[in-house]
């Protein structure tokens, strides 16, 4: 009960009725209803006092998200997608997906294979048309086409963040040469035309990577492989910078140096002092590489490195629709929005989280 | 310039006195820590260094606690940090229960961490905010692979019962805690590996009156329960007279006198010292009113470019009053020895002497500091307690997506 005597602020309008979810979030005072539902060990002390609340900056951050009604907003369409991703290649073995099937009773051989119907053969079987040419539904090649992309950007971005930190954290805590050379690293490979490079090095390198993993073909896997490597080393030093500065400050904080005094080695003080430090940071442009990686892959579709039909991506899908832009309209624009619509919540997602993580966000 | 390498050497004080028959656990010889510089510009080169410590001497005794006080800048925690060799010394030798340590690395430098420990000034930074509490004073364990009996977890729950917190407070973070409750868990994490000497830089100085009182307390006590000797850095007179056996007075990188805490506050020979004791601000306004304090004109000197012969004579009220011209040619051209002018007294100075003006005798001010350490004990702000341990609700969390 000395808790209750201690603690300042205390607002004296505790009412006992416990009940649980009936919480209201103030700005700064958090009625204690319902608390022990996690706080178990407390719960008899503070079950009925309204009390300032000691919050991580975590539990700050979900407060300001929860109040950003169009991040929320970007984060289910984010979930969405994601859920997509993991359960279309289920639903394609199951063949309640068919991206590839051929319907031609629902072309127009007259028309040079133009869909029959309105907005591109749109129907309740069909909800985004059917592809020209083949029939195949629309629908089914997108969904299966953001497991592709989204695979592929995730990955990529996985390895620009892995380097990304690491180098950081290395540049930032031991400064000097190793900083200058990194540093240096860094604007290198910021000023590369990475574009070019991926398209002028993917007849060589597609080869190389398909003899590496017993693909004679060079085919999709290759190819897959291919860009994942060259978009995640072209992204990392971006990260790599952000990450770089966050530990020159970090390092001078005094724990780092008590750490250091109780003997740690540097890789203890590099993931388990500093990297739980850095989490904010790398999960905002997490979100923010993914959506660009999702753009590269459907550009370099369209510049003809990306992934190959029939399997779809977002990319290739679109490249392939953009033929019709005049002739099928609807093709075009719904897998133009579908990308569109993607870029736009990761991005609008990694503002949010953005605005949600910094300490001074609250205006 | 010219005065850097020659070092004291009439080191080796006599061991006589109140601590003289006990075990010397540290001696510290001529150490000396200069950063180096560079100059600015395409083609660098080596530039004066700046002379962060300049040849310090001293001797520990177990169970003994060292103050040092000084000016901020005059290099007190450098001091610290290279005795415990997390800086590297420049020269000088540090021993370790009479082995020399001066430079060990690799696993015989890991071995000294669990010897010698730090509590560090900040309350706030020197705590991962990403971590528990109980991972905080548990880490001691997890870097030198030490399992304790009975596990890590009960180790480090006594622990935190020892310095006065609640154990059960092992899994929460160290923002939920207040100023005073943070230091003791810095006091735990040093206390984990039962080292045998602490150097605390500043321990209580970021803290209010009251609370610095208890965590002095603390560490009062668990100095006696462990034999523990301490290296007590603060710039608070007050606070040293009451934890110090034996008091440094710091200048520029430089020791100007060292002497039993009683003997310093009572009889203080160096007029820098004096000046320091001066300066202490009295509780009593007509005391205060009353009594002269010796003004130090001018500002600390750059530890880059020091002084010639004694650091101290650009701003000595000695040497711009009372010494001959004479004499004042000494201060600047001859470095002044430790000398030893009473048994375990010493002062570096040519011409020490007791001082003219009425320094204030500090009785006023160590009872000023007991007061607030009996008050102490009745403000509740610090008794163990998480200064706010609401958590927001958890049918506060998002709402589920989709």
């Amino acid at each position: 009960m000395a808790e209750q005597d201690r603690r300042e602020d205390v607002t004296q309008s505790g009412q006992s009725t416990s009940e649980a979810g009936a919480s209201r979030v103030g700005l700064e005072v958090v009625e204690a209803k319902g608390s022990h539902d996690v706080e178990v060990d407390h719960a008899a002390a503070e079950a009925a006092t309204p009390a300032i609340a000691g919050r991580t900056p975590w539990e700050l951050a979900k407060i300001r998200l929860r109040r950003d009604k169009p991040t929320l907003l970007m984060l289910s369409v984010v979930v969405v997608a994601t859920v997509m991703a993991v359960v279309a290649p289920i639903l394609d073995h199951f063949k309640i997906l068919k991206p590839n099937a051929i319907n031609t009773a629902l072309i127009d051989g007259n028309t040079g294979g133009l869909p029959r119907g309105a907005w591109g053969g749109t129907s309740w079987a069909h909800p985004l048309g059917l592809v020209p040419g083949t029939g195949s539904d629309v629908l089914s090649r997108l969904v299966l086409g953001v497991t592709f992309s989204l695979t592929i950007s995730f990955l990529a971005t996985l390895i620009s963040i892995t380097l990304g930190v690491v180098m950081g954290i290395i540049a930032g805590f031991h400064g000097k040469k190793t900083d200058f050379w990194i540093s240096r690293l860094v604007d290198m490979i910021l000023s590369f035309p990475q574009t070019l490079m991926l398209l002028a090095l993917s007849g060589t390198f597609v080869a190389l990577i398909g003899s590496i993993i017993h693909d004679p073909n060079q085919g999709n896997p290759s190819k897959a492989t291919y860009i994942i490597l060259v978009l995640g080393f072209f992204g990392w030093p971006y990260i790599a910078r952000i990450i770089r500065g966050q530990v020159l400050s970090l390092r001078e904080r005094e724990f780092v140096e008590a750490t250091k005094s109780l003997g740690a080695g540097k890789l203890r003080i590099y993931f388990k002092e500093l990297l739980p430090n850095l989490w904010a940071p790398i999960l905002v442009y997490f979100t923010l590489i993914m959506p660009t990686n999702i753009s590269a892959e459907a550009a370099l579709s369209y510049l003809g490195v990306g992934i190959a039909p029939p399997t779809p991506t977002l990319g290739n899908v679109l490249t392939d629709s953009v033929q019709y832009a005049q002739g099928d309209f609807s093709y075009f624009l719904y897998s133009a929005l579908f990308i569109a619509i993607l870029v736009l919540s990761f991005n609008l997602l990694g503002d949010g989280l953005r605005d949600a993580l910094d300490p001074k966000g609250d205006r | 310039m010219t005065t850097t390498t020659d070092h004291v050497t009439t080191t080796a004080p006599s061991t006589s006195g109140a601590s003289g028959d006990r075990e010397v656990i540290l001696r510290v010889g001529g150490l000396v820590k200069h950063f180096p510089r560079r100059t600015k510009g395409i083609l660098p080169r080596a530039d004066d260094p700046v002379k962060a410590v300049d040849g310090i001497d001293f001797v520990l005794h177990r169970g003994e606690t060292l103050g040092i006080v000084g000016e901020s800048g005059c290099g007190k925690s450098t001091a610290g940090r290279t005795v415990l060799q997390l800086i590297k010394p420049t020269a000088g030798t540090i021993e370790y229960l009479g082995k020399d340590v001066t430079g060990v690395h690799g696993r015989q430098w890991r071995r000294l961490r669990t010897e010698m420990q730090m509590v560090f000034q900040d309350p706030y930074g020197s705590l991962n905010p990403r971590q528990t509490i109980g991972s905080i004073v548990g880490a001691p364990f997890a870097i030198q692979g030490i399992k304790p009996p009975g596990g890590v977890k009960a180790e480090v729950q006594s622990l935190l019962e020892r310095v006065g917190l609640n154990p059960e407070h092992y899994n929460r973070y160290p923002h939920e805690f207040s100023g005073g409750q943070r230091q003791r868990i810095g006091v735990a994490r040093a206390l984990a590996l039962r080292p045998s000497v602490i150097v605390c830089d500043e321990p209580v100085s970021a803290l209010d009156v009251s609370i610095q009182a208890q965590v002095v307390n603390l560490l009062e006590d668990i100095q006696n329960e462990f034999n523990l000797s301490y290296v007590f850095i603060a710039h608070d007179l007050s606070v040293v007279r009451h934890i110090s056996d034996r008091v440094a007075v710091m200048y520029l990188g430089k020791f100007m006198e060292t002497a039993d805490r009683d003997e310093l506050y009572a009889n203080p020979l160096h007029p820098y010292t004096q000046a320091l004791l001066s300066a202490v601000p009295l509780p009593d306004p007509r005391k205060e009113g009353k009594r002269r304090r010796i003004l130090l004109t001018g500002d600390l000197p750059s530890p880059i470019n020091p002084p010639s012969g004694c650091v101290f004579h650009t701003r000595c009220p000695k040497f711009r009053e009372e010494l001959s011209d004479a004499d004042k040619q000494r201060c600047i051209g001859e470095v002044p020895q430790q000398r030893e002018v009473a048994p375990m007294h010493q002062v570096a100075c040519h011409f020490p002497g007791p001082a003219t003006v009425d320094v204030v005798k500090l009785e006023s001010v160590e009872d000023m500091f007991a007061r607030a350490a009996a008050e102490g004990a009745v403000n509740a702000e610090d008794v163990g307690v998480p200064a706010a341990s609401v958590h927001p609700d958890p049918t506060a969390a998002p709402e589920p997506q989709t």
